[in-house]
């Protein structure tokens, strides 16, 4: 703990930074003091078990989850008591694990749907090159889509709103292997346009093929810090970590 | 003359027109319960009295300002949506994380205390409200006279319920409401005003509610209890059509509207009844509502 603490410390010129971040869901204390840091155009994700608190940290961050104290600072400003459409505004999108793509909206209106924050947003037609797949799709129901075209739907859709820093859950939950090395190369292809990304993963060798850096998030409180060029000299320690 | 099962053709198309003219504000009244319980989650209680300001407002413009039928129409769904606006940051906002039946109760409460208000400043006998001179008159159409003014209000209701379904199914600003009636979590986490999209939705479904209020005026007498009467047969629409579904709202209003109509020539002892037993059927068959999803 005290090492990932010092690592955080030694970043200074971070986009986002998290400090002592603490969260509940009704009563129970979900977030214990969760700390990191991601500097502009970084990947970073976020590891840990089931339940170690990683999806409530991104909530959190979105001023989504019930009750939160502590600090996240974006751009030199405090979040922690804005409301989460000033947090969007403030330029930070949100993908959700469950996707959120909404059953009684077409494709077309799905992505059309979160409204631009800042400009230097993607245009319609990008996001439909990125993912041609949605193009035929377009006056779909929304939740026909299969998994993996409903989690390029998630994606799309905020990059159109000209936030650069996104929040993704677990994009490749439950997706093929060929989708999910899709993602990867979005992921990537993103990070070369200047975006910064916060990736809760399960899968871990699809983190370690996109990320910069890795936070182990133990019992609502980050446990380990990683840069991605020493994953392999950690394997051990991460396997005892996530229990693979 | 032909004849239908023994029924003249005028008696016929009398109540068919009857049941298409109480249709009409079925359709209006349970299109805005169900905009507004799509949104809120909570059954607006207090849309029969909504109605009545409605009729009431138009009959003080009229009588007081000199503000004629047309002006009403316009200005008196902006006016009681105002007041909507109101109550709804005032009040039902503070009930969200509460159990539905808190709005319930409040909504219905707030009915009590607005017709109250009203039966003890101008009575219980009802005011007149003449029809605007444009639409006076009827047109004989071969096999029936029909009264110009009746043919306005179906045609009147039709437009508007089209045009709700149209903004609330086919634009921009209808797929916020749509998303934010499935995750409003979401769609705020987007950058949305959703409390002030719940607020705004409040006040249309308000705004409604008095526009057929405007709309009865002419036809029905004012009268502060006028909303007490016809809301509980569009809560049994309601309940039929599905809470919740726009289309279904709107067909169920006019069907029903009809049958209850045709009832009324074929069996006309049952007429007072028709739609709540359509309703037990349906609550039997189909509970979620001819037009609802289950949750």
């Amino acid at each position: 703990m005290s090492e990932a603490l010092a690592m955080t410390d030694a970043i200074t010129d971070s986009l986002l930074a998290v400090r002592n971040l603490n969260g509940w869901y009704d009563e129970s204390h979900v977030l214990h003091g969760i700390n990191f840091d991601v500097r502009p155009g970084e990947v970073v994700t976020l590891l840990g078990r089931n339940g170690a608190g990683k999806t409530t940290t991104l909530r959190a961050i979105m001023g989504i989850l019930g009750k939160r104290q502590g600090s996240v600072r974006f751009d030199g400003r405090e979040l922690i008591g804005l409301e989460p459409r000033h947090i969007a505004q403030a330029g930070i999108a949100f993908c959700p694990e469950e996707r959120g793509i909404f059953s009684s909206l077409s494709v077309d209106e799905n992505l059309m749907l979160p409204p631009q924050v800042k400009p230097g947003g993607l245009t319609r037609e990008a996001v439909l090159d990125m993912f041609p797949n949605l193009r035929e799709r377009l006056g779909s129901q929304g939740t026909k889509l299969s998994g993996g075209e409903q989690q390029m739907l998630a994606i799309g859709r905020i990059l159109r709103t000209g936030a650069k820093f996104l929040l993704l859950d677990e994009p490749t939950e439950g997706l093929a292997p060929v989708i999910v090395q899709q993602i990867g190369r979005t992921l990537s292809q993103l990070k070369s346009q200047g975006f910064t990304i916060v990736l809760v993963e399960q899968n871990f060798r699809f983190a370690a093929s996109v990320a910069d850096r890795h936070y182990v998030v133990e019992q609502g409180r980050v446990i380990d810090t990683i840069p991605n060029e020493d994953l392999a000299a950690n394997m051990n320690k991460l396997h005892a970590y996530l229990g693979v | 003359m032909f004849e239908l099962l023994g029924i003249p053709p005028q008696a016929l198309f009398g109540q068919l027109l009857l049941g298409l003219i109480n249709g009409s504000f079925y359709a209006l009244l349970s299109l805005g319960l169900a905009v507004i319980f799509g949104l809120l989650n909570i059954i607006n209680f207090s849309h029969g009295a909504q109605y009545m300001m409605g009729a009431f407002v138009a009959w003080m413009l009229l009588t007081y300002t000199g503000i004629n039928y047309w002006w009403a129409l316009l200005i008196v769904p902006l006016v009681v949506g105002a007041t909507g606006v109101v109550i709804e940051r005032l009040m039902i906002s503070r009930l969200y994380h509460l159990d539905h039946l808190y709005g319930l109760l409040l909504t219905f409460g707030l009915a009590l205390i607005i017709q109250g208000l009203f039966r003890n400043q101008y009575g219980v006998s009802g005011l007149p409200y003449s029809i605007p001179a444009e639409l006076s008159g009827g047109t004989n159409l071969g096999f029936m006279f029909l009264p110009n003014y009746r043919g306005w209000v179906i045609v009147a209701s039709v437009v508007v319920c089209f045009a709700t379904w149209f903004a609330i199914e086919k634009t921009r600003l209808g797929a916020y409401l749509r998303a934010a009636t499935e995750n409003p979590t979401l769609v705020g986490a987007f950058g949305i005003n959703v409390p002030r999209m719940i607020t705004l939705t409040y006040g249309f479904g308000v705004a409604l509610a008095a526009l057929a209020g405007v709309l009865a005026a002419p036809i029905y007498s004012v009268n502060p209890n006028m909303g007490a009467d016809l809301i509980i047969v569009v809560f049994a629409v309601v309940v039929i059509g599905g809470m919740g579904s726009i289309l279904g709202a709107i067909l169920t209003g006019f069907g029903l509207g009809i049958v209850e109509g045709l009832t009324r020539v074929f069996y006309p002892e049952g007429s007072a009844v028709v739609i709540f037993v359509i309703m037990a059927i349906v609550l039997l068959v189909k509970p979620a509502g001819l037009f609802g999803r289950t949750q």
